[in-house]
């Protein structure tokens, strides 16, 4: 059984969501979800004990044909640091589902509503599982296909979720085919499409126009998936037009599968020996990465949509992470891993509190929230702790995220970045106060509808929260496992 | 240290500060007695940390010293606990459970960070002070507080950004985190000089100071006036002990809120200037460095917190039974408040230094150190500054609030537990005045100084007894304007008759290129949001949102960059 944990990991979901397809009662779609989210939430903690216990990557061979000729699901400390924050995003925010669902859809949609969700959280976890480059298109596809449905399940409550579903669709689509063009040509370059393989016959005629083209054409579809600035144009309507629920899933998790892939594919295929990336893939990340954090950071600033402030937020933090990847040291690839973790906490705790509000209010302003801080304490408290986090206040994981990432900055003498980052950083306090003297400096407006919560609705967020102070008193587990996951892409490197 | 407390309570401070988490549970009578059973207690804790690093930790792969003695933590931690009792003796008045929580767990602040053995502690307790005592001015619930309060907190906050950014740097160039003597001209060192030396009121940083401290509460000024800036001079003695531009900023500390205070109305805020021109004096003792200059700091913060306590404490009596602190206001209180009177004069001595009094035989080491060092002019300075602290805090306060025209105020006396706490000031500082001894003991040097050599004690009988004959004569020939307009600053004799252009002459540039340098800013952030705001309205990089074809567009332009980029290698 323990054998078989890295295949259970994306097929229990995958199977799961087209028998929750069939169940019609009002409850029992929900319950079947949780339980499934919850159960790879507990196989993807006991693939992270294996890996970090026994320290060697755990291979398994699908249909016991082994590689390169067969299939192979690999977990390695990268992999195994990536699985369970998207299984723990999963459980936790399927909890919250369960009032935001019923809020937002319509009941007669709630089972396919299931089937979707799970769909995208199998599609994510087979990315991350998967050792071989067409698989990773596969589950790209099956999770986007079900993502761009489930956006589009916010019409219920506001049309303008179907353009904004369009747009994701057909972005989506051309970040996916530009990954599957430059497949397509390491495929005609090497003749191989497992990870590790193409790793090593890469090796031989890596200086080549062709491969060059390849590793254009999947760093570019990536960075799509990944909304990394100037490509980032699908992800604030898909997020803010999103059911809440849905919002606070991807921003958690969707864009940091997307790294994690592009990590995988441009350190693990190409490796740091390419010229192509050293010297090409480093600059772009860096340039690209510090707009992207401020221009996100000053967009949040001025925004009045919570969903758009934070989604533009995120514009913000994927760049931090672009940087650190940028920064092509392990250093910078391990700060990488830590803010793509953190961040994951702080965005899913930020989204289904917003859920919270937006699901008595349809969307959550800053008139909305106008006195809320009375009214809705432990929902307000939540965003702000997500909020300090997102600034990087020290004991929350925010601030070992900014000091790991500050710090490889500097030992590789980036010095005018580091500052920038630090400003940008420092930049978030804005509009995280204008949230804070929204919500508890001004007077609930006269006339405005009362807002409520029950412990069911804020205990997710505060879930997230929790781990979010958590990790970032008690760090070191997670800057250990950072520190091998980046050394798994620098292993060959003395 | 005490087994019977679990860890984190033995770091000295913490206890205060998790001590004021119950203070707004507790009934009023118990809850004094719980605030000065925790000062207590703490005083012993801290009484028995000797010099050296007590406890450490790791965090986040940092190594922290959260506990961590030096020669001058002593005498530092057992004035801030005497402070910190005082203020709850004087507040026991009162029943705002804000102000008692928010003044213990700031004390406690304060307390633990005296004994933070890196940076990044420091900065936690650091800002920790800062939200602690934001309360203390937020309390009493006016605009002009509150803006007061934001103004005290940004600056208060940016000093922890700045310390932090200074510590960062530090542990990248190798020296580690630990608090340490550093070069104000590195990076790093000069950062963190600007960091305590925003907390210290240095000259063009000192706003925050007269702006927020009258805007407190009566008893929330008195808690402030101890702890912010006295920790400030701690961390620069421990950190920039020697380095000579202190000496220079020190002394232009010392002088220039002389001026300020001359044309000052608000009695309290008065007070915050002379606050600011004896932080200057320790500023150079730092900055001399030597054996007797660091005494003199360590035992000038000592006393003058102690007398400064006594003048804000009888300022905020006048003003907790008048309902003004305005010199315009005020006079002839000392019918009504003959005690009062009677502390603020001691007070008054105090910090003039009269033979007998502490201030006497404190600021003497100071002085005495730079005329040993042989600065000449900074020696001119200081002894000019301790004329304008003599007619500030000296004559200026007890004049216009107890004497001058009788405005025939119908007030009692202050309430008994403000002239507890001001007798028991008043008597320390006598007790330091009649016995230096008791002070010099505690100092981390050797005291070889003799305050009552005849040339000290004649020099500075001369100096006040001339100064107070002038202040004599000029109000027997009337040159004391006897009515003052209420709404112009407070304008007396100096600025009238003698010094009317000098001094608006120093502060009006300097506010014109504030006032001027505020509205450009103000006006490009405007525009900035202006621009933002009609960016966002409707597509584009800003907003966020493009149509499909142009963001498809976009992503090829990126592409084609990306081949070219590729390409050119």
């Amino acid at each position: 059984m323990m054998h078989h944990l890295p295949i259970l990991q994306v097929i229990v979901p995958l199977l799961a969501a087209p028998l929750i397809a069939l169940l019609r009662g009002r409850e029992i779609a929900w319950l079947a979800t949780f339980i499934v989210t919850g159960v790879t939430f507990v196989i993807s903690l006991l693939l992270y004990y294996q890996v970090s216990e026994s320290g060697a990557r755990l291979v398994y061979d699908l249909g016991g044909w082994a590689a390169p000729l067969g299939i192979v699901y690999v977990i390695d400390a990268a992999s195994a640091l990536v699985l369970p924050i998207v299984t723990g995003i999963g459980f936790v925010v399927t909890l919250a589902a369960r009032h935001l669902v019923t809020a937002e859809i319509d009941q007669r949609d709630h089972a396919l509503f299931f089937t979707a969700w799970l769909l995208t959280i199998a599609g994510m976890l087979g990315q991350v599982t998967t050792g071989d480059a067409f698989n990773i298109f596969v589950f790209l596809e099956i999770s986007s296909l079900s993502a761009y449905a489930l956006v589009a399940m916010g019409a219920g409550r506001d049309r303008r979720a179907l353009p904004a579903a369009f747009n994701y669709l057909i972005l989506g689509t051309v970040g996916a085919t530009f990954y599957v063009i430059g497949l397509g040509l390491l495929y005609m370059l090497t003749g191989t499409l497992n990870l590790d393989d193409l790793a090593v016959r890469l090796a031989d005629i890596e200086q080549t126009r062709a491969a060059y083209m390849a590793m254009a054409f999947i760093a570019l579809g990536l960075f799509l998936k990944m909304a990394l600035f100037p490509l980032h144009f699908w992800l604030v309507p898909a997020y803010s037009f999103a059911p809440s629920a849905v919002a606070a899933l991807m921003a958690a998790t969707a864009t940091k599968v997307s790294v994690y892939v592009l990590v995988r594919l441009m350190f693990g295929v190409f490796g740091i020996g390419f010229v192509g990336i050293s010297e090409g893939l480093g600059t772009v990340l860096l340039t690209l990465g510090i707009i992207g954090a401020f221009v996100g950071t000053l967009a949040a600033i001025i925004e009045t949509d919570l969903k758009k402030l934070f989604a533009q937020s995120s514009i913000a933090q994927l760049g931090y992470m672009a940087i650190g990847i940028g920064i092509m040291t392990p250093a910078g690839l391990a700060a990488a891993f830590i803010h793509l973790f953190n961040h994951a906490l702080m965005k899913g705790a930020l989204f289904l509190a917003i859920g919270v509000i937006g699901a008595q209010t349809g969307r959550a302003t800053m008139r909305t929230i106008e006195g809320a801080g009375r009214q809705i304490p432990m929902t307000m408290t939540a965003i702000l702790f997500g909020g300090l986090a997102l600034i990087g206040v020290p004991l929350t994981a925010g601030f070992i995220s900014k000091l790991y990432l500050i710090r490889a900055l500097l030992e590789s003498d980036f010095w005018v970045l580091a500052g920038l980052t630090f400003v940008s950083s420092a930049l978030a306090l804005a509009y995280v106060w204008k949230i804070v003297e929204a919500a508890w400096l001004k007077p609930r407006p006269e006339g405005a509808p009362d807002l409520y919560e029950t412990p069911m609705m804020w205990l997710p967020a505060w879930l997230l929260v929790i781990a979010t102070i958590g990790f970032g008193i008690f760090a070191s587990p997670l800057i250990n496992g950072a520190v091998q996951a980046a050394a798994v892409f620098f292993g060959g490197q003395s | 240290m005490n087994s019977l407390l679990p860890t984190f309570l033995q770091i000295p401070g913490l206890l205060m500060v998790f001590g004021a988490l119950l203070v707004p549970l507790l009934p009023h009578a118990i809850r004094q007695i719980w605030m000065l059973a925790i000062i207590a207690v703490s005083v012993w804790l801290c009484w028995g940390i000797a010099p050296g690093v007590h406890m450490t930790t790791q965090l986040a792969g940092l190594d922290l010293i959260l506990v961590r003695a030096d020669a001058i933590t002593r005498p530092f931690a057992l004035f801030f606990h005497i402070a910190a009792a005082l203020n709850v003796i004087y507040a026991m008045h009162e029943n705002v459970r804000t102000t008692a929580t928010a003044g213990l767990a700031y004390a406690g602040a304060a307390i633990a960070a005296l004994f933070a053995g890196d940076f990044i502690t420091l900065f936690i307790y650091w800002e920790l002070t800062a939200f602690t005592s934001v309360f203390l001015i937020l309390i009493s619930r006016s605009e002009r507080s509150f803006a007061a309060a934001m103004r005290y907190l940004l600056m208060q906050v940016s000093s922890g950004v700045i310390l932090l950014a200074g510590a960062v740097i530090l542990w990248h160039s190798g020296q580690g985190l630990n608090v340490q003597a550093l070069d104000a001209s590195t990076l790093a060192g000069g950062l963190i000089l600007l960091a305590f030396g925003i907390k210290a009121a240095f000259p063009f940083v000192n706003g925050w100071l007269q702006d927020a401290y009258p805007e407190a509460s009566v008893t929330g000024t008195v808690m402030l006036s101890a702890f912010t800036t006295k920790l400030a001079i701690y961390m620069l003695a421990l950190c920039f002990a020697g380095t000579e531009i202190l000496i220079w900023i020190g002394a232009v500390m010392t002088l220039f809120p002389v001026f300020f205070a001359v044309i000052e109305n608000d009695l309290r805020r008065v007070l915050t200037f002379s606050l600011n021109s004896q932080l200057g004096f320790m500023v150079v003792g730092v900055g001399i460095g030597s054996e007797l200059a660091i005494n003199g700091t360590v035992s000038h913060a000592f006393a003058s917190t102690i007398y400064k306590a006594l003048l804000f404490m009888s300022m905020g009596a006048v003003l907790h039974r008048t309902g003004t602190a305005k010199a315009s206001e005020l006079g002839g209180l000392w019918k009504r408040m003959p005690l009062t009177m009677i502390f603020c004069i001691i007070g008054a001595v105090s910090i003039s230094s009269f033979p007998l009094f502490s201030g006497f035989v404190t600021k003497s080491l100071t002085i005495g150190s730079v005329a040993k060092e042989g600065y000449f002019v900074v020696w001119m300075i200081l002894i000019f500054a301790s004329v304008g602290a003599l007619e500030n805090s000296g004559l200026k306060i007890p004049y216009f609030s107890f004497f001058g025209r009788d405005r025939k105020f119908e007030v009692k006396e202050a309430p008994l537990s403000m002239l507890i706490a001001m007798a028991i000031a008043a008597g320390l500082c006598i007790a330091i005045g009649v016995a230096p001894q008791l002070l010099y003991g505690i100092l981390p040097y050797a005291v070889e100084y003799n305050a009552w050599e005849a040339g000290h004690v004649l020099g500075e009988m001369q100096l006040l007894l001339f100064a107070i004959l002038a202040f004599a004569f000029l109000v027997a020939r009337g040159l004391y304007p006897p009515q003052i307009d209420s709404t112009v600053l407070n304008t007396d004799w100096l600025l009238r008759r003698l010094l009317p252009r000098l001094t608006m002459a120093i502060a009006r540039p300097i506010l014109s290129v504030w006032f001027t340098a505020l509205q450009h800013a103000k006006k490009l952030v405007m525009d900035g949001l202006y621009i933002g705001e009609r960016a966002s309205q409707q597509t584009g990089l800003v907003s966020g949102v493009a149509s499909t074809g142009a963001a498809a567009g976009i992503f090829l332009a990126v592409f084609a960059l990306l081949l070219i980029l590729l390409f050119s290698m």
